[in-house]
């Protein structure tokens, strides 16, 4: 198994409720800001990806919530929010 | 227009703690969370040290959904090819009460809710707040899913990001230097594969913490945690150093090769993954603590930034569930005069000031700048790894004079950088 299906099949162990609107994005503009490096090195869940142009992408499904990339990132690049209420991970040991 | 005493933002552990207080005092008290129920958006490394918040919640302990009592508390100094294990444990850790237990939140927080709600509070979950109410200064209430709720008190316990505490103008900016990001697998196991590997019995729990390569020389480390039947297995990565060094594995690179070290994967063979869980932690210690209060709002727990990692302990939930009872305790006092503005509220900062909370993160201030100290984590496991190898060493040959053996390791540079370190170590 590759690394990233590796990570993508524990992600499939936890219980997530999707919600109707991704509640992270990359700011219009900011897709090749330096500090989303630290996103791909740090997101948990791997969800911060560069592609062949330079461009971070970023998919919010299997987000765990932690605000890693708010912190590393900042709010000038990220418009970061909690997902709605009732959606999003659910642990459940914690 | 719906009107309540107190809103508690977040049932966690400083918002139960709170709601716990509070019940049965004749207030009506709203705790919202957003989670589908309380814990589902907690996670912890897993432990929590109970003597000083016994005497907080008397009642509680008894009953309370903990996982088994520390008796083992171990350091591993891991280096790239090798690793030094300190293993303590003392008659002490085994005599009631017991000083501190493993626990997984989704479970304790549930229970800790069931309790808050039997005492009659009002606990709302799937409710995200989405900022404050504000009047002539003083915060009167919040915005949730759309509806306006007003209270005379806000307490924000809404997790170590603190929206609302950002939105009340309480919190300014996150600095990535203050932070980590805290990365957990719990692996369930049979309980007697635990005993038996941990060297426990019954319902001994043992501790064990992990600094070096795990996070290729970087602030952090690594944790295990035995549960009644499973293992919570973690690496905690600083979030500026690792952010900014590229050449570095990504985090759950890194989370996997730890659990593939030889050390770890004996400990968890035959154990499933049952859940992959991440959390920010604050590392700021005292010089990071802002505001805790203000007109209208108290801030407790990961909200108030009380987390504090001094090395061998690595504490948060203990200073959450006291925040809340003082956060209760404030709430109560002010209750009696009316007076929900800041200069009321200060008494909050008072009661943390004289409690071991803020005594604690005070006596520690200088701990964020030494526990971080990068020889810790690259410089030293490498250097006592490499003289552990050759004093066990025995070659073809004659074997070389143990102080000489040392030595070779450790030039006069060496020792004077260490002396350094020991005196800024004398600091916490």
């Amino acid at each position: 198994m590759s690394e990233n299906s590796a990570l993508k099949a524990k992600l499939g162990i936890d219980v997530f409720k999707p919600g109707k609107v991704a509640h992270i994005k990359i700011k219009p503009g900011r897709e090749k800001d330096a500090r989303l490096q630290a996103a791909i090195l740090l997101c948990p869940a791997g969800l911060y990806r560069a592609n062949e142009k330079g461009e971070v992408t970023l998919t919010t499904d299997g987000c765990l919530e932690c605000g890693t990339c708010l912190v590393a990132c900042g709010i000038e690049v990220l418009d970061w929010n909690y997902p709605e209420g009732g959606t999003g991970v659910q642990y459940r040991y914690g | 227009m719906e009107k309540f005493d107190v809103i508690i933002v977040g049932a966690g552990l400083a918002g139960l703690g709170c709601a716990y207080t509070l019940a049965g005092k004749g207030l009506d008290v709203l705790v919202l969370e957003r989670g589908d129920y309380p814990g589902s958006k907690n996670a912890s490394g897993g432990r929590l040290y109970i003597n000083p918040i016994r005497n907080l919640f008397p009642e509680l302990w008894d009953k309370a959904p903990l996982e088994r009592h520390i008796v083992h508390e171990s350091i591993t100094m891991m280096a790239r090819e090798r690793s030094l294990a300190m293993d303590y444990t003392g008659d002490e850790l085994r005599r009631e009460p017991h000083q501190s237990y493993s626990l997984l939140r989704s479970k304790f927080d549930r229970w800790l809710a069931e309790q808050v709600e039997t005492n009659g509070t009002m606990l709302m979950c799937k409710v995200k707040v989405n900022g404050v109410l504000k009047e002539n200064n003083q915060i009167v209430g919040v915005i949730a899913g759309g509806d306006e709720l007003l209270a005379d008190v806000v307490i924000a316990c809404d997790g170590v990001l603190s929206f609302v505490a950002e939105k009340a103008g309480l919190r300014t900016s996150r600095t990535a230097h203050d932070y980590a990001v805290g990365i957990k697998e719990v692996i369930t196991l049979e309980p007697t594969l635990i005993n038996e590997r941990f060297h426990l019995e019954g319902n001994e729990g043992a501790a064990r913490l992990y600094v070096g390569d795990i996070t290729s020389g970087k602030f952090g480390g690594g944790f295990i945690y035995t549960n009644k039947e499973s293992i919570s297995l973690g690496i905690v990565i600083g979030i500026e150093d690792m952010g900014t060094d590229h050449s570095a594995a990504e985090a759950p690179a890194l989370f996997d090769a730890f659990k593939q070290r030889r050390e770890i994967a004996d400990l968890i063979k035959g154990g499933t993954t049952v859940e992959y869980a991440a959390h920010l932690i604050a590392e700021g210690g005292y010089n990071a603590i802002g505001n805790l209060y203000g007109n209208g709002i108290l801030l407790a727990g990961d909200a108030a930034g009380l987390a504090l990692n001094i090395g061998f302990t690595v504490r948060g939930m203990e200073y959450a569930l006291a925040s809340g009872y003082y956060a209760a305790q404030t709430v109560l006092k002010a209750k009696e005069s009316g007076d929900y503005s800041s200069k009321s509220l200060s008494l909050y900062k008072t009661l943390l000031e004289e409690s071991f909370v803020l005594k604690d993160f005070l006596s520690f201030r200088e701990s964020p700048a030494v526990v971080s100290n990068p020889r810790f984590f690259n410089y030293y496991p490498e250097m006592i790894g490499n003289i552990l190898q050759d004093i066990y060493n025995v070659p073809t040959g004659t074997k070389e004079k143990l102080y000489a053996t040392m030595r070779k390791h450790l030039s006069v540079r060496d020792m004077w950088g260490f002396l350094k370190d020991l005196r800024r170590i004398t600091r916490i």
